[in-house]
């Protein structure tokens, strides 16, 4: 069923395919202050601080052309590595083959990406972590969405990109899955709504 | 439930959000952002800005910098928001930060007191939103104001909160683990409600609600890394746990397309694979669980791939149960044989893990493996290769091997290729058939990625070809060492080749490219001379073809052949006499005195293929004792020892540290010391050279032997003598043939390279039939001699297994985990404590399943926690198998030593002597150059250990 309302995400008659109409190349630049030693720096600290943890590096929804729907990091990085980062995991992305696996390696990490309609949802996770779970984690999250705003597209994410993060704030907290339950989520969900 | 504008934004935000979506170029959307944010500082700070309206604009301010624009001007806003009483306002402020900030922040001690004063609300949602916060921005060092309540928190009737206050335990984890133990020992009572809160976590496993049991699997996995022993009497908790989830005993909510609260049974089977690690108890308690979940699941979704897989990661980590085995062998077949991508890469993933258990799984995979390497998708491919990596062997080496050079020139990512080339090298440093395909690989890597691979690699190289097989086999020696050249040769023209590459070429040319005769002298050196060309940006390089030329000329000398020099050659030594860099000028006067010689002379400061020689070097100096008597007789001051000495005697220990400094970079410190005239300069220091050498002319002329005191100018002689005689070194280079600890592990190296050769040999012999060199013309076929090269087909079933246990051995070898493993079970048998009672049941948080659980005093209990942590590690660290522990420090000291020593020595032997900055220190204090002697000697004994690979060696130990 999950699975048919995917599919309905995908074929979504609001599903902005066009919305967006910048080039590619020209949404994300790389900052030139953003020199290699201080690449470096972060490198390190994406490695060293965690080195020993499985866990969640960031979580990134992007859409086809590379324009940040949703960023969420685990790790401390730097704005400009933050930018680097993004920029790099589109790239990475967007122009697989869909036949191919939803894993790639990047730098020492690993990117589990799903593609829904226009939208990529992007982990990234230890290398030698199981790959399947993170794609299914995806999923759920995007089931998530899809119950809340009830036939979710990228529009509601655009204009509720706060609710998304408070969604996937009760869904994956420091870096790990807090909460599988859909339910459980949705409810919490309503309580805060209710403040409103 | 929700659409767009249904949530209060105003018209504004809205608008703002769909001109940006319309913009068609970056120039136009930075307009209309860098606009808004002059909106937004103009607004924000107006004194009477409606809450309201606040919270907007600070949403809009998240969405700025999310577009990649600075915000930064409004953080401070955000702050205050915290600060608010209103839960709406007060949960975007948190939101806010927490996107804004990271943990390290100046403004975060602004935040802290909030956080404080919300972990006490009695509003759950308002502590919610305050762990959230916590666990992005609480750091090392605000931890301790904030533990006790979130560990207080653990027992707030809100599931919601308990299940949080765990994840920032976790985070709190994670940020320091380190500062467990600190915290443990320092503050003694934040250490123990630390751990309070760890075995509170225990308890919690048999909370009611199952998103805090599953929320409590992450500290504990954590918990469990750091110390595996603490946690062994869980196993049955955890055991019973899986069962019940696996038995759908948990809400239905959980269930996940149609599979029972998978990435709980995910998470359990991480910690499981922990404990059963090596554990044969432990192990035995999981194998009907396991066996039960992968019968049962579904093998249609991903889901259900994913705990199967998970599931084989368990069982290829803990004591392997035959039965199980075979299980996990069907997953794999099926995954691999999947249309799938994915499955098809968990398939492989699989199969690299399991294969070190039973290294006879990957046969009947042969063609799956294949297809997957040949596949386009560089994942999988790469993936395959770390499986190949994973299973070579004498007998498959060469093709595989071959494979992945080829994969290696095909990529341009330099991170990736640096990867494969040191797999190449470590591949075939440890299995290679015959040293001539061993140089050819080697050329090959280096030639595509040369830069990239580690300098001692070509240490490696040069010392190879300079010893040879190690047999007495003279014969084969100088057939390698021609066939080097010969390649070598062919090579060196090319454009673009890697320093590294060039000075390996350099060397050898120099050292044997005459020695066959098959070359002229004059050849090598216009070879020689066109690369010192060629790469006139780089010194080393040069150094090295300034060497190796003079290594000719002198061979050609000493063998009494009339030789002259080229005029490149002239023209090239001309123009480095005149070199910025001191070190190739030296080199440059050295060879144009030696040229002067005769050559008797010659050939004792370069004798003919002497790079394996030792020498020997009197540190007493004693031949100088005469010119040191008569120095003194004709009123020389003595000898000041350094210590006696003042002023530069700091500079002096700085320039002791770095005596490699390339002279270029390096400023001289010290002062020249003001010629006295009493002793003045008719000592001519040419006296004393027993080989009637003419010093170098020396750059600088306050060098020159016009000093002080005789002792002193001893030193430069003793210098210039140890100069030449360094030279010499620089052939010996890599040589073990002088002390005893080198000699041995000589032997030990050359015991490995032979047993390799003779483990190739007889695979030859066996499996003469199917082992094709290279892959062949048809596809098909091709696959399955391809197949056959790798597998080693099915002929070869008896003697496939042979090799595949001592490739089995020598991986065992090669990880240390598994080393462990094979030693620890009786210590682990030892420790474990009894299991604990059966049952525990999700209903009931009755939980006497651990002993820990019966919060009575929690703090007593947990000194118990503790100390048994601190006996538990001493036992493991004093038990573990001293001799293991002790071989492998050896072995991994050695390697050390051995990574910079032969770049160091090489070094050294360049540049130590000329360098006309360390002359200064050896002029203006003596003891210094003893000092460098004996490092010199020291560092020479130890670059010369064995390559790092010594199978034989824990083979011995573990079989």
């Amino acid at each position: 069923m999950a699975a048919i309302r995917a599919e309905m995400v995908a074929g979504h008659p609001r599903s902005p395919g066009s919305y967006c109409g910048l080039v590619p190349s020209t949404r994300l630049q790389i900052q030139p202050n953003s020199t290699s030693t201080k690449h470096l720096q972060n490198l390190r600290c994406f490695l060293l601080c965690f080195i020993h943890a499985k866990m969640i590096r960031f979580i990134l929804l992007q859409n086809r052309q590379g324009k940040t729907r949703l960023a969420k990091y685990y790790i401390p990085l730097e704005e400009s590595e933050k930018h680097k980062v993004e920029y790099e995991v589109h790239r990475l992305v967007v122009n697989r083959d869909p036949k191919f696996t939803n894993f790639v390696e990047f730098r020492t990490h690993k990117v589990i990406y799903r593609r829904y309609a226009g939208l990529f949802f992007s982990l990234c996770v230890d290398m030698t972590d199981n790959e399947l779970a993170y794609l299914e984690c995806i999923h759920l999250f995007v089931e998530i969405l899809d119950h809340f705003f009830s036939n979710v597209c990228e529009l509601d994410l655009v204009f509720n990109f706060h609710k998304v993060y408070l969604i996937l704030d009760e869904f994956i907290l420091a870096g790990e899955l807090q909460e599988t339950s859909k339910r459980a989520i949705i409810e919490r969900m309503g309580e805060l709504e209710k403040q409103e | 439930m929700g659409s767009q504008g249904g949530f209060g934004q105003s018209k504004e935000f809205l608008d703002l959000v769909k001109s940006i979506g319309e913009t068609r170029s970056k120039s136009e959307e930075d307009r209309i952002v860098l606009h808004e944010i002059e909106t937004l500082k103009r607004r924000i700070n107006e004194p009477d800005t409606p809450k309201r309206k606040m919270k907007e604009y600070i949403i809009r301010l998240v969405y700025i910098e999310m577009l990649g624009h600075d915000a930064s001007f409004g953080y401070i806003h955000a702050v205050k928001m915290t600060h608010d009483d209103s839960l709406l306002l007060k949960r975007t402020g948190y939101l806010a930060v927490t996107l804004f900030l990271n943990e390290d922040h100046d403004l975060i001690i602004l935040i802290v007191n909030t956080i404080q004063k919300d972990l006490k609300s009695d509003n759950f949602l308002v502590v919610c939103a305050a762990l959230n916060a916590c666990c992005k921005l609480i750091n090392e060092e605000t931890i301790p104001a904030v533990i006790q309540q979130v560990v207080e928190l653990l027992a707030h009737p809100k599931e919601a909160v308990r299940k949080k206050a765990v994840m920032a335990l976790h985070s709190f984890h994670q940020r320091s683990p380190s500062s467990v133990n600190h915290l443990v020992s320092n503050f003694r009572k934040v250490g123990a409600l630390w751990l309070y809160g760890f075995s509170t976590c225990v308890v919690k496993l048999s909370d009611n609600d199952p998103g805090v049991m599953g929320a409590t699997l992450c500290p504990l996995y954590d918990l469990i890394t750091i110390d595996v022993n603490l946690y062994k009497d869980l196993v049955g908790s955890f055991v019973n746990i899986l069962k019940q989830v696996a038995e759908r005993r948990l809400p239905k909510s959980y269930e996940y397309h149609q599979t029972p609260a998978p990435f709980i049974q995910i998470k359990l089977l991480k910690i499981m694979a922990l404990l059963g690690s090596g554990d044969k108890k432990s192990s035995e308690q999981m194998y009907t669980v396991i066996g039960d979940i992968m019968r049962k699941s579904d093998t249609v979704s991903n889901i259900g791939n994913a705990v199967l897989f998970e599931c084989i990661c368990c069982i290829s980590s803990i004591q392997p149960s035959p039965k199980l085995l075979e299980t996990a062998a069907d997953a794999i077949a099926k995954f691999l044989k999947s249309d799938s991508h994915n499955l098809r890469y968990m398939g492989i993933n699989a199969l690299g893990r399991l294969i070190q258990i039973s290294p006879g799984i990957a046969e009947q995979h042969q063609l799956a493996v294949i297809d997957c390497l040949e596949d386009p998708d560089d994942t999988l491919k790469r993936k395959t290769f770390e499986l190949l990596y994973k299973m070579t062997k004498s007998s498959n080496v060469e093709v595989i091997v071959d494979r992945m050079i080829d994969y290696m020139i095909s990529i341009n990512d330099s991170h990736y290729k640096t990867e494969t080339a040191s797999r190449c090298v470590e591949l075939a440093e440890q299995f290679a058939p015959s040293n001539h395909w061993f140089i050819q690989i080697m050329n090959k890597v280096f030639q595509h990625a040369g830069d990239l691979v580690n300098p001692k690699v070509a240490h490696n190289l040069m010392r190879l070809i300079a010893e040879g097989f190690g047999e007495d086999d003279d014969a084969a020696d100088s057939q390698l060492r021609s066939s080097a050249v010969e390649s070598y040769l062919k090579i060196v023209d090319e454009p673009k080749l890697p320093s590294a590459f060039l000075q390996v070429i350099c060397w050898v040319l120099g050292e044997y490219g005459t020695a066959d005769g098959k070359y002229s002298a004059s050849y090598i050196s216009g070879k020689l001379c066109d690369v010192a060309e060629a790469h006139s940006s780089d010194d080393i390089v040069k150094a090295y073809a300034v060497t190796a030329l003079m290594k000719v000329y002198c061979f050609e000398k000493a063998a009494g052949r009339k030789m002259s020099l080229l005029p490149e050659c002239q023209s090239l030594l001309e123009e480095l006499s005149a070199s910025h860099s001191s070190d190739l000028q030296q080199r440059a006067y050295e060879f144009q005195s030696i040229l002067s010689l005769d050559a008797n002379a010659i050939e004792d400061i370069m004798p003919l293929d002497a790079s394996c020689e030792d020498i020997e070097i009197d540190k007493s100096l004693s031949f100088l004792n005469n010119y040191v008597h008569n120095s003194l007789e004709q009123g020389a001051e003595p000898y000041i020892p350094e210590n006696e000495r003042s002023g530069t005697l700091n500079i002096s220990n700085i320039r002791n540290h770095n005596p490699y400094e390339h002279p270029t970079h390096s400023l001289r410190f010290e002062a020249y010391e003001v010629p006295k005239p009493a002793v003045p300069t008719n000592l001519p220091p040419t006296l004393t050279y027993p080989t009637e050498l003419v010093p170098a002319p020396i750059p600088e002329p306050s060098y020159q032997p016009t000093l002080t005191s005789g002792p002193v100018s001893d030193a430069d002689s003793g210098s210039t003598e140890l100069r030449l005689r360094l030279d010499g070194v620089q052939k010996k280079w890599g040589k073990p043939a002088y002390s005893s600890a080198a000699s041995s592990s000589t032997s030990n190296f050359d015991s490995h390279r032979t047993s390799v050769n003779g483990a190739t040999q007889l695979d030859n012999v066996i499996s003469k039939s199917h082992e094709p060199r290279e892959p062949q013309i048809e596809v098909s076929e091709e696959k399955q001699k391809l197949a056959a090269s790798l597998f080693g087909g099915r002929t070869a079933r008896s003697e496939r297994k042979q090799s595949g246990g001592a490739a089995g051995y020598s991986k065992v070898s090669r990880t240390t985990n598994h080393g462990d493993d094979k030693v620890q079970p009786t210590i682990v048998t030892a420790t474990v404590q009894p299991p604990p009672p059966d049952l525990l049941d999700l209903g009931e948080p009755t939980g006497p399943s651990s002993s820990y659980s019966s919060t009575v005093d929690p703090f007593t209990q947990l000194e118990g926690l503790l100390d048994l942590s601190k006996d538990d590690s001493a036992v493991t660290t004093t038990s573990n198998g001293p001799d293991l522990t002790a071989v492998y420090t050896t072995a991994s000291t050695n390697g050390q030593n051995q990574n910079p020593n032969p770049l160091i020595n090489e070094k050294d032997n360049m540049n130590g002597a000329p360098n006309p900055s360390n002359r200064t220190a050896s002029l203006t204090k003596g003891p210094s150059l003893k000092d460098a002697l004996d490092k010199d000697t020291l560092v020479r004994q130890m670059g010369v250990n064995p390559t790092s690979q010594n199978p034989s060696l824990f083979s011995d130990l573990l079989g």
